[in-house]
Protein backbone atom coordinates (compact mmCIF):
# COMPACT_ATOMS: atom_id res chain seq x y z
CA UNK A 1 0.00 0.00 0.00
CA UNK A 2 1.42 3.29 -1.09
CA UNK A 3 2.39 5.61 1.56
CA UNK A 4 -0.01 9.08 1.00
CA UNK A 5 1.45 12.11 1.43
CA UNK A 6 -0.45 15.36 1.81
CA UNK A 7 0.55 18.36 -0.06
CA UNK A 8 1.02 20.37 3.28
CA UNK A 9 3.94 18.06 3.71
CA UNK A 10 5.45 18.32 0.45
CA UNK A 11 5.19 22.31 0.64
CA UNK A 12 6.99 21.80 4.05
CA UNK A 13 9.94 19.49 2.63
CA UNK A 14 10.32 22.46 -0.26
CA UNK A 15 10.52 24.62 1.97
CA UNK A 16 13.02 23.01 4.19
CA UNK A 17 15.08 22.20 0.83
CA UNK A 18 15.15 26.36 -0.11
CA UNK A 19 16.09 26.71 3.27
CA UNK A 20 19.30 24.79 3.24
CA UNK A 21 20.03 25.91 -0.15
CA UNK A 22 19.89 29.32 1.28
CA UNK A 23 22.42 28.50 4.01
CA UNK A 24 24.69 26.87 2.50
CA UNK A 25 24.84 29.61 0.43
CA UNK A 26 24.84 32.04 3.37
CA UNK A 27 26.67 30.41 6.42
CA UNK A 28 24.78 31.25 9.84
CA UNK A 29 27.27 33.41 11.16
CA UNK A 30 27.40 34.07 14.31
CA UNK A 31 29.48 36.90 14.40
CA UNK A 32 28.19 40.77 12.67
CA UNK A 33 28.31 40.12 8.58
CA UNK A 34 29.48 43.22 7.55
CA UNK A 35 30.40 42.06 3.97
CA UNK A 36 29.74 45.10 1.99
CA UNK A 37 29.67 47.90 4.51
CA UNK A 38 33.82 47.76 5.08
CA UNK A 39 36.22 48.71 2.58
CA UNK A 40 38.87 45.61 1.52
CA UNK A 41 42.51 45.23 3.94
CA UNK A 42 44.61 48.31 2.72
CA UNK A 43 47.87 49.24 4.60
CA UNK A 44 51.46 49.51 4.74
CA UNK A 45 53.13 49.11 7.98
CA UNK A 46 56.03 47.51 9.40
CA UNK A 47 55.94 44.27 11.23
CA UNK A 48 57.46 43.61 14.47
CA UNK A 49 60.76 42.44 13.03
CA UNK A 50 60.96 45.68 11.64
CA UNK A 51 60.36 44.56 7.93
CA UNK A 52 57.63 46.58 5.65
CA UNK A 53 54.39 44.64 4.85
CA UNK A 54 51.26 45.27 3.03
CA UNK A 55 47.78 43.78 3.04
CA UNK A 56 49.10 41.85 0.09
CA UNK A 57 51.69 40.17 2.67
CA UNK A 58 48.47 38.55 4.36
CA UNK A 59 46.78 37.43 1.35
CA UNK A 60 45.83 33.89 1.29
CA UNK A 61 45.30 34.20 4.94
CA UNK A 62 41.98 34.42 6.86
CA UNK A 63 43.03 38.09 8.96
CA UNK A 64 42.17 39.30 11.97
CA UNK A 65 42.76 43.17 12.83
CA UNK A 66 43.21 44.62 16.28
CA UNK A 67 44.01 47.97 17.05
CA UNK A 68 45.75 48.02 20.81
CA UNK A 69 48.76 49.07 22.65
CA UNK A 70 51.28 46.87 24.34
CA UNK A 71 50.96 49.19 27.80
CA UNK A 72 47.36 48.26 28.11
CA UNK A 73 47.81 45.82 30.67
CA UNK A 74 43.84 44.57 30.65
CA UNK A 75 41.77 44.39 28.17
CA UNK A 76 44.38 43.84 25.24
CA UNK A 77 46.14 40.91 26.76
CA UNK A 78 42.19 39.41 27.22
CA UNK A 79 41.60 40.08 23.61
CA UNK A 80 44.79 38.15 22.45
CA UNK A 81 43.91 34.98 25.46
CA UNK A 82 40.87 34.76 23.17
CA UNK A 83 42.05 34.72 19.91
CA UNK A 84 45.06 32.99 20.93
CA UNK A 85 42.51 30.00 22.71
CA UNK A 86 40.81 30.21 19.39
CA UNK A 87 43.98 29.52 16.96
CA UNK A 88 44.92 26.44 19.62
CA UNK A 89 41.37 24.91 19.30
CA UNK A 90 41.51 25.26 15.23
CA UNK A 91 44.80 22.63 15.17
CA UNK A 92 46.40 23.01 12.17
CA UNK A 93 43.70 24.77 10.41
CA UNK A 94 45.41 27.78 12.37
CA UNK A 95 48.32 28.08 10.16
CA UNK A 96 45.89 29.73 8.01
CA UNK A 97 44.65 32.48 10.07
CA UNK A 98 47.35 36.02 11.00
CA UNK A 99 46.12 38.26 13.61
CA UNK A 100 47.29 41.89 13.06
CA UNK A 101 47.58 43.32 16.07
CA UNK A 102 48.08 47.67 14.84
CA UNK A 103 49.69 49.62 17.99
CA UNK A 104 47.67 53.19 17.88
CA UNK A 105 50.63 54.09 20.53
CA UNK A 106 53.63 53.87 17.68
CA UNK A 107 55.73 55.97 19.83
CA UNK A 108 56.05 53.89 22.88
CA UNK A 109 55.64 50.62 20.72
CA UNK A 110 59.02 50.48 19.13
CA UNK A 111 59.57 47.31 17.29
CA UNK A 112 61.48 45.25 19.88
CA UNK A 113 58.80 46.00 22.40
CA UNK A 114 55.96 45.18 20.13
CA UNK A 115 58.00 41.69 19.17
CA UNK A 116 58.27 40.63 22.56
CA UNK A 117 54.36 41.57 23.38
CA UNK A 118 52.58 39.71 20.50
CA UNK A 119 54.99 36.41 20.55
CA UNK A 120 54.00 36.03 24.40
CA UNK A 121 50.57 35.77 23.29
CA UNK A 122 50.85 33.54 20.32
CA UNK A 123 53.26 33.04 16.99
CA UNK A 124 50.42 33.74 15.02
CA UNK A 125 49.69 36.89 16.35
CA UNK A 126 51.42 39.91 14.05
CA UNK A 127 52.64 43.26 15.53
CA UNK A 128 52.07 46.04 13.07
CA UNK A 129 53.18 49.59 13.25
CA UNK A 130 53.91 52.75 10.94
CA UNK A 131 53.59 56.47 11.00
CA UNK A 132 51.30 58.12 12.89
CA UNK A 133 49.58 59.26 9.28
CA UNK A 134 49.17 55.51 7.94
CA UNK A 135 47.85 54.37 11.60
CA UNK A 136 45.20 57.07 11.59
CA UNK A 137 44.43 56.40 7.92
CA UNK A 138 43.81 52.29 8.78
CA UNK A 139 42.23 53.26 11.88
CA UNK A 140 39.85 55.38 9.86
CA UNK A 141 39.06 53.53 7.15
CA UNK A 142 37.75 50.87 9.62
CA UNK A 143 36.17 53.36 11.25
CA UNK A 144 38.31 52.41 14.34
CA UNK A 145 38.89 55.39 17.25
CA UNK A 146 42.09 55.83 19.49
CA UNK A 147 43.19 58.85 21.70
CA UNK A 148 45.63 59.18 24.30
CA UNK A 149 44.47 60.21 27.43
CA UNK A 150 46.31 62.97 29.27
CA UNK A 151 49.40 61.35 31.32
CA UNK A 152 47.96 60.02 34.77
CA UNK A 153 51.06 60.06 37.06
CA UNK A 154 54.59 62.07 37.63
CA UNK A 155 56.62 59.20 35.64
CA UNK A 156 54.50 60.42 32.34
CA UNK A 157 52.43 56.70 31.84
CA UNK A 158 49.12 57.14 29.95
CA UNK A 159 46.18 55.23 28.78
CA UNK A 160 44.92 55.15 25.36
CA UNK A 161 41.07 54.89 24.72
CA UNK A 162 40.70 52.91 21.89
CA UNK A 163 37.92 50.89 19.71
CA UNK A 164 37.53 47.19 20.85
CA UNK A 165 36.44 45.43 17.39
CA UNK A 166 38.08 42.81 15.71
CA UNK A 167 37.71 43.06 12.09
CA UNK A 168 37.70 39.52 10.17
CA UNK A 169 38.85 39.34 6.66
CA UNK A 170 38.56 36.55 4.29
CA UNK A 171 41.73 34.95 2.23
CA UNK A 172 41.10 37.76 -0.30
CA UNK A 173 41.29 40.61 1.72
CA UNK A 174 37.19 41.28 1.60
CA UNK A 175 35.98 42.70 5.23
CA UNK A 176 33.92 39.91 6.32
CA UNK A 177 32.71 39.76 9.81
CA UNK A 178 33.15 42.09 13.21
CA UNK A 179 33.59 40.54 16.38
CA UNK A 180 34.21 42.53 20.11
CA UNK A 181 35.65 41.51 23.49
CA UNK A 182 32.77 39.96 24.45
CA UNK A 183 32.09 37.83 21.59
CA UNK A 184 32.73 33.88 22.93
CA UNK A 185 35.77 32.27 21.66
CA UNK A 186 32.90 29.40 20.14
CA UNK A 187 31.09 32.12 17.69
CA UNK A 188 34.78 33.57 17.02
CA UNK A 189 35.96 29.29 16.13
CA UNK A 190 32.31 28.55 14.40
CA UNK A 191 33.09 31.93 11.73
CA UNK A 192 36.59 31.19 11.65
CA UNK A 193 36.70 27.56 10.69
CA UNK A 194 34.12 28.52 8.34
CA UNK A 195 36.09 31.35 6.27
CA UNK A 196 39.70 29.25 6.12
CA UNK A 197 37.40 26.30 4.90
CA UNK A 198 36.57 29.15 1.55
CA UNK A 199 38.67 29.04 -0.74
CA UNK B 1 68.46 65.90 91.12
CA UNK B 2 65.26 67.01 90.21
CA UNK B 3 66.15 67.99 86.61
CA UNK B 4 67.69 64.52 86.60
CA UNK B 5 64.27 63.04 87.79
CA UNK B 6 62.48 65.61 85.46
CA UNK B 7 64.73 64.65 82.90
CA UNK B 8 64.18 60.91 83.46
CA UNK B 9 60.11 60.79 83.54
CA UNK B 10 60.63 63.20 80.68
CA UNK B 11 62.12 60.20 78.66
CA UNK B 12 60.36 57.64 80.28
CA UNK B 13 57.41 59.13 78.88
CA UNK B 14 58.50 59.78 75.63
CA UNK B 15 59.27 55.98 75.38
CA UNK B 16 55.96 55.58 76.10
CA UNK B 17 54.26 57.70 73.49
CA UNK B 18 56.33 56.59 71.24
CA UNK B 19 55.16 52.80 72.10
CA UNK B 20 51.27 53.80 72.33
CA UNK B 21 52.41 55.78 68.11
CA UNK B 22 54.26 52.22 66.85
CA UNK B 23 50.87 50.32 68.03
CA UNK B 24 48.91 52.54 66.42
CA UNK B 25 50.56 52.65 63.38
CA UNK B 26 51.56 48.98 63.09
CA UNK B 27 48.61 47.88 60.54
CA UNK B 28 46.59 45.42 61.66
CA UNK B 29 44.92 42.32 58.99
CA UNK B 30 41.14 43.31 58.50
CA UNK B 31 38.86 41.07 59.83
CA UNK B 32 37.04 38.65 57.85
CA UNK B 33 38.43 39.54 54.55
CA UNK B 34 39.92 36.59 52.54
CA UNK B 35 42.07 36.75 49.02
CA UNK B 36 41.37 33.48 46.76
CA UNK B 37 42.82 32.97 43.21
CA UNK B 38 45.34 36.61 43.52
CA UNK B 39 47.51 36.08 39.93
CA UNK B 40 49.03 38.62 37.80
CA UNK B 41 49.46 38.32 33.87
CA UNK B 42 53.25 38.90 33.41
CA UNK B 43 54.08 40.98 30.25
CA UNK B 44 57.46 41.55 28.50
CA UNK B 45 59.59 44.39 28.13
CA UNK B 46 58.89 45.95 31.80
CA UNK B 47 54.96 46.60 30.41
CA UNK B 48 52.85 47.52 33.26
CA UNK B 49 51.28 44.17 34.31
CA UNK B 50 47.44 43.63 35.55
CA UNK B 51 46.82 41.63 39.01
CA UNK B 52 43.85 39.86 39.72
CA UNK B 53 42.03 38.44 42.53
CA UNK B 54 38.63 37.79 44.45
CA UNK B 55 38.11 39.61 47.88
CA UNK B 56 35.94 37.77 49.88
CA UNK B 57 34.33 39.55 52.92
CA UNK B 58 32.81 37.21 55.59
CA UNK B 59 31.94 39.96 58.00
CA UNK B 60 28.51 41.85 59.01
CA UNK B 61 30.10 45.54 57.17
CA UNK B 62 31.16 46.31 54.08
CA UNK B 63 35.20 46.81 53.75
CA UNK B 64 36.22 49.42 51.67
CA UNK B 65 39.58 49.03 49.58
CA UNK B 66 41.38 51.43 48.73
CA UNK B 67 44.28 50.82 47.25
CA UNK B 68 47.70 48.85 47.18
CA UNK B 69 51.30 48.62 47.07
CA UNK B 70 54.14 46.25 46.16
CA UNK B 71 58.22 46.45 46.83
CA UNK B 72 57.95 44.79 43.38
CA UNK B 73 56.38 47.83 41.77
CA UNK B 74 56.85 51.20 41.57
CA UNK B 75 53.81 52.19 41.39
CA UNK B 76 50.10 50.03 42.03
CA UNK B 77 46.93 52.01 41.34
CA UNK B 78 43.28 50.64 41.22
CA UNK B 79 42.12 50.27 37.87
CA UNK B 80 38.67 49.50 36.37
CA UNK B 81 38.56 49.04 32.30
CA UNK B 82 35.31 49.96 30.90
CA UNK B 83 33.81 49.08 27.55
CA UNK B 84 31.73 51.43 26.30
CA UNK B 85 30.17 52.14 22.71
CA UNK B 86 32.68 50.02 21.72
CA UNK B 87 35.83 52.21 22.73
CA UNK B 88 37.82 50.02 25.71
CA UNK B 89 39.07 52.71 28.18
CA UNK B 90 40.81 52.41 31.70
CA UNK B 91 40.33 55.05 34.54
CA UNK B 92 41.64 54.63 38.21
CA UNK B 93 39.39 54.32 41.14
CA UNK B 94 39.70 55.18 44.76
CA UNK B 95 37.77 52.79 46.38
CA UNK B 96 35.92 49.69 45.67
CA UNK B 97 33.71 48.03 48.60
CA UNK B 98 33.22 44.67 49.03
CA UNK B 99 30.20 43.88 50.04
CA UNK B 100 28.71 42.13 53.33
CA UNK B 101 28.81 38.83 53.18
CA UNK B 102 29.53 38.89 49.49
CA UNK B 103 32.95 39.23 47.19
CA UNK B 104 34.33 41.37 44.87
CA UNK B 105 36.40 39.74 41.60
CA UNK B 106 39.28 41.94 40.50
CA UNK B 107 39.05 39.99 36.69
CA UNK B 108 40.19 40.54 33.07
CA UNK B 109 38.09 43.31 31.27
CA UNK B 110 36.92 45.13 34.43
CA UNK B 111 38.71 45.77 37.89
CA UNK B 112 42.46 45.17 38.08
CA UNK B 113 45.74 46.24 39.97
CA UNK B 114 48.02 48.23 37.15
CA UNK B 115 51.17 47.22 38.70
CA UNK B 116 53.94 49.47 37.30
CA UNK B 117 57.65 50.17 36.63
CA UNK B 118 58.99 46.66 38.02
CA UNK B 119 61.86 47.93 40.50
CA UNK B 120 63.33 44.17 39.63
CA UNK B 121 62.51 41.44 36.80
CA UNK B 122 59.51 39.72 37.57
CA UNK B 123 58.84 36.23 35.67
CA UNK B 124 55.98 33.51 35.21
CA UNK B 125 56.69 31.49 38.00
CA UNK B 126 57.33 34.11 40.83
CA UNK B 127 55.00 34.99 43.64
CA UNK B 128 55.00 38.97 43.91
CA UNK B 129 53.37 39.74 47.43
CA UNK B 130 50.60 42.90 46.96
CA UNK B 131 49.58 44.82 50.30
CA UNK B 132 45.80 45.61 50.27
CA UNK B 133 44.81 48.57 52.01
CA UNK B 134 41.14 49.08 53.49
CA UNK B 135 39.40 52.37 54.85
CA UNK B 136 39.76 51.49 57.91
CA UNK B 137 43.48 51.40 58.24
CA UNK B 138 43.71 47.36 58.17
CA UNK B 139 46.04 45.87 56.14
CA UNK B 140 46.42 42.74 54.33
CA UNK B 141 49.63 40.78 52.03
CA UNK B 142 48.49 39.06 49.65
CA UNK B 143 50.66 36.65 47.11
CA UNK B 144 49.67 36.73 43.65
CA UNK B 145 51.00 34.41 41.41
CA UNK B 146 52.82 35.34 37.72
CA UNK B 147 50.75 33.62 35.02
CA UNK B 148 52.33 33.85 31.65
CA UNK B 149 50.91 36.88 29.62
CA UNK B 150 48.62 33.97 27.81
CA UNK B 151 47.27 32.53 30.71
CA UNK B 152 43.53 31.71 30.83
CA UNK B 153 43.01 30.82 34.41
CA UNK B 154 39.31 29.88 35.26
CA UNK B 155 39.74 31.14 39.05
Amino acid sequence: MPLRRSPIRWLFAAAAVVLLAACAAHPQWQLDDVQGHLPDLEFGMTNDLGQPVTASTYRGKVVLLYFGYTNCPDVCPLTLVHLHTVLQKMGKAADDVRVLFVTVDPVRDTVPVLHQYVTAFDPRIVGLTGTQDAIAQLAKRYRAFYKPETPKDKAGDYDVTHSSAIYVFDRDGHARLLATPGSSNDEILHDLDILVGQS
Amino acid sequence: MSFVLHKRLCATACACLLAITAVGAAPSAPANIRVEHAWIRWLPANLPAAGYATIINDGDGVQRLTGARSADYASAMLHHSRLAQGDSTMEMVDHLDIPAHGSVKLAPGGYHLMLSHATHPVKPGDKVPVTLRFADGTTLQVNFSVLPANAAPSG
